[in-house]
């Protein structure tokens, strides 16, 4: 029995929740499931709140099967995830500062996303006033006599997001790294209570603009999970085919980014070059170079009318990128800087469950399209590339490697692209009901919905329900960023400062995803 | 590495000409620009890019700008680390609550003749997080803006379009 079935048969009650359920369990179960998940029996895959409970979704191991276990909230508070598996942490700090539920025994008082700037606390809960003074933020000591602090940020030297770092070296070798995120919190989660479909789609599409085709997806199948809609088979494969654009896109960006932070910037320019060219057939073929709001619940908002574009594209790519790879491969004074350099260990990506390339460079092999899996990826012939060093050249190399993936599977989906119509459209206040249901209060007859999608920077998780009246109750969004963000704090540790913008660069994560 | 240094000297380069300015953009930037500043510049801009609260989109189109299809730099302008060595800064995001004072205090840190270009929709008005507990809504805002680059995100083209302006009507 995993921890998954035996958390099942201990429900209290169990939700309509689709495709994977919702349980309702009572505060010793709960603290069963954070026993269970800090043990090692089942992964962390994220953690939020809707005001009246805190929700935490799990991932058994093999199957990737999820499952989320709520806890009622009745008197603001709950039993702390973090005291325990120290992932949940940051998680916990956010539910604290946006609906004010106190994480009982929590390790870390402060506040996370609320820099004290807002003019209220607890947006999404009890909102209660306050002035824009900002808090005051007392970062993590090291101590010792020779050690000095470095500050960096909100704004940062390049073309970047904000966040700031604190940084304590002795002389070159940093002994501690501490992140304030927060900086670029737009309120998603608030501006999405009540929201139209179309509106929320456009929201979950500007979460973080790299992986907009990702949010994109993961919003629309949790959203077609919740209210039973079925996706015209093509849209299926166009979505798939748009998922592995934005990641060619990104991984040749980062590629290119990681070598020029080593100074090598030829590889920047290289890859500039082919990055540039993904984007325009993009344009050309789907009408957007990012193809943001080109995947809509329901299915597609554009088809593909010519694959030229796309297939001159992939030769181009097979043509030109096999060099560049000969150039990491020969250059040794740029493997000089990557080899070795942050090392994520492997237990530390497993504890924390770490996704995409990060996870894949440490031994860690899970990607969503094969574990849970969904459509159209179990008909399509991929590998899945893992690598144990744990280092930045690890995670080069992982990028690398599946760019050569989305090669294969963009021929195969142009290929074997399936005819038909691309978008069903639905009305959400009437989809997803069975018959007998419009008894009872409008919360017993909301739907809800999860999904779980690889986008290039690892697993998209979102969870939507669906009120009465077609318009979301209330909508999660997380990003692989979450559980990626406290590991770069790890593998900075005595490396040297100048490393840190090769070990950042590898690591990419999300500052706009990561805040909301 | 030799055999690709070589080849980019033979093939043509894949730059692109530059675009074709809007004569209301012109027009509009012409006023704010006086003769002083245009003889300070002399055809050449440095840009500080801030982002205040985006969701990244834009930065990856202003990123673009760099690559050898737009080759911002052709044009005089380039980018720079700090706003004390900035003569535009470009900004981005619907500008949140909480990144407002470090968006004021990089615009005091830049010394004049300074100007404000606002990317994006959110740049604009807020585009989609207009109305958030978190966000202002829109640059202009909290510090004066010359000119708006409008997409979400504009397109390196457009992004081109709008600098090029500046520094034809400040040259």
């Amino acid at each position: 029995m995993s921890l998954r079935s035996d958390l099942i048969g201990e429900a209290v009650a169990i939700e309509p929740q689709h495709p994977w359920p919702r349980i309702r369990v009572d505060a010793e179960t709960w603290r069963r499931a954070i026993l269970g998940i800090a043990s090692g029996q089942a992964d962390l895959a994220g953690l939020w709140s809707d005001g009246a409970a805190v929700h935490l979704a799990l991932a058994e191991h093999g199957t990737g099967a999820l499952l989320v276990i709520s806890l009622a909230c009745p008197d603001g508070t709950f039993p702390s995830v973090g005291v325990t598996h120290p992932p949940a942490q940051r998680p916990e700090r956010a539910i604290r500062d946006l609906w004010g539920l106190e994480p009982e025994a929590a390790p870390d008082p402060r506040r996370w996303l609320d820099h004290g700037r807002w003019g209220l606390r607890h947006p999404l809960g009890d909102r209660a006033p306050h002035d824009t003074t900002p808090d005051a933020y007392p970062f993590l000591r090291a101590e010792g006599p020779p050690m000095h602090q470095i500050p960096v940020g909100p704004v940062h030297a390049g073309i970047i997001e904000p966040g700031h770092f604190r940084f304590t070296a002795n002389g070159e070798t940093v002994v501690r790294l501490e992140e304030r995120l927060g900086y670029v919190h737009k309120g998603i989660e608030g501006l999405m209570i009540g929201a139209s479909l179309d509106r929320a789609a456009r929201l979950a599409a500007r979460v973080s603009g790299d992986s907009t085709v990702a949010f994109s997806l993961a919003f629309a199948r949790a959203a077609e999970a919740a209210l039973g809609v079925a996706v015209p088979r093509r849209a299926v494969w166009l979505r798939a085919l748009m998922a592995e654009l934005e990641r060619l896109a990104n991984h040749l960006g980062d590629f290119g980014a990681i070598c020029n932070d080593a100074a090598f910037s030829l590889m920047l320019a290289q890859c500039g070059i082919l990055r540039e060219r993904v984007l325009r057939a993009a344009r050309t073929t789907f009408g957007h170079r990012l193809m943001m709001d080109r995947i809509v619940p329901g299915g597609a908002a554009v088809d593909l009318a010519d694959p030229a574009p796309l297939r001159a594209l992939i030769a181009d790519l097979r043509d030109a990128f096999p060099e560049l790879i000969e150039l990491y491969d020969a250059t040794a004074s740029l493997q000089n800087r990557t080899v070795s350099t942050g090392v994520l260990d492997r237990d530390l990506a497993r504890h924390w469950a770490v996704g995409g390339p990060i996870g894949r460079a440490s031994g860690r092999s899970f990607d969503a399209r094969r574990s849970p899996g969904y459509a159209p990826y179990d008909e399509l012939d991929f590998t899945v590339p893992v690598r144990t060093e744990g280092d930045v050249d690890a995670r080069i190399w992982i990028r690398i490697e599946e760019i050569g993936v989305s090669l294969g599977l963009i021929e195969q989906i142009l290929d074997r692209l399936p005819p038909g119509p691309v978008l069903r459209p639905f009305d959400p206040t009437v989809v997803g009901r069975t018959s007998g249901e419009d008894e009872g209060d409008s919360a017993a007859r909301s739907r809800e919905g999860i999904a779980l999608v690889e986008g290039f920077r690892g697993d998209v998780l979102v969870w939507v329900r669906v009120d009465d009246d077609g318009h979301i109750a209330r909508c999660h969004l997380r990003d692989p960023s979450v559980f990626q963000w406290p590991l770069l704090e790890a593998v900075i540790e005595g490396n040297i400062v100048a490393d840190f913008p090769l070990c950042n660069k590898s690591f990419n994560c999300s500052y706009s995803g990561h805040d909301l | 590495m030799r055999k690709l240094l070589f080849e980019s000297l033979l093939r043509r380069p894949l730059t692109e000409a530059p675009p074709r300015l809007d004569d209301a953009v012109l027009a509009t930037l012409a006023g704010r620009l006086d003769a002083v500043a245009r003889f300070r510049l002399g055809r050449s801009l440095s840009i500080r890019q801030v982002d205040a609260g985006s969701c990244n989109g834009c930065e990856l189109e202003i990123h673009a700008l760099g690559n050898s299809f737009y080759d911002l730099e052709r044009f005089g302008l380039r980018f720079v680390a700090s706003p004390r060595h900035a003569d535009v800064l470009l900004v981005t995001g619907p500008v949140t609550r909480n990144m407002r004072e470090a968006l004021e205090r990089t615009y005091v840190a830049t010394p004049e003749p300074k100007w404000v270009v606002a990317v994006g929709e959110c740049g604009f008005d807020g585009g989609e997080f207009a109305g958030s507990y978190a966000v202002l809504g829109g640059v202009s805002t909290v510090i004066p803006v010359d000119l708006h680059v409008r997409g979400c995100p504009p397109a390196p083209v457009a992004l081109l379009e709008g600098l090029v302006a500046l520094i034809e009507t400040s040259a």
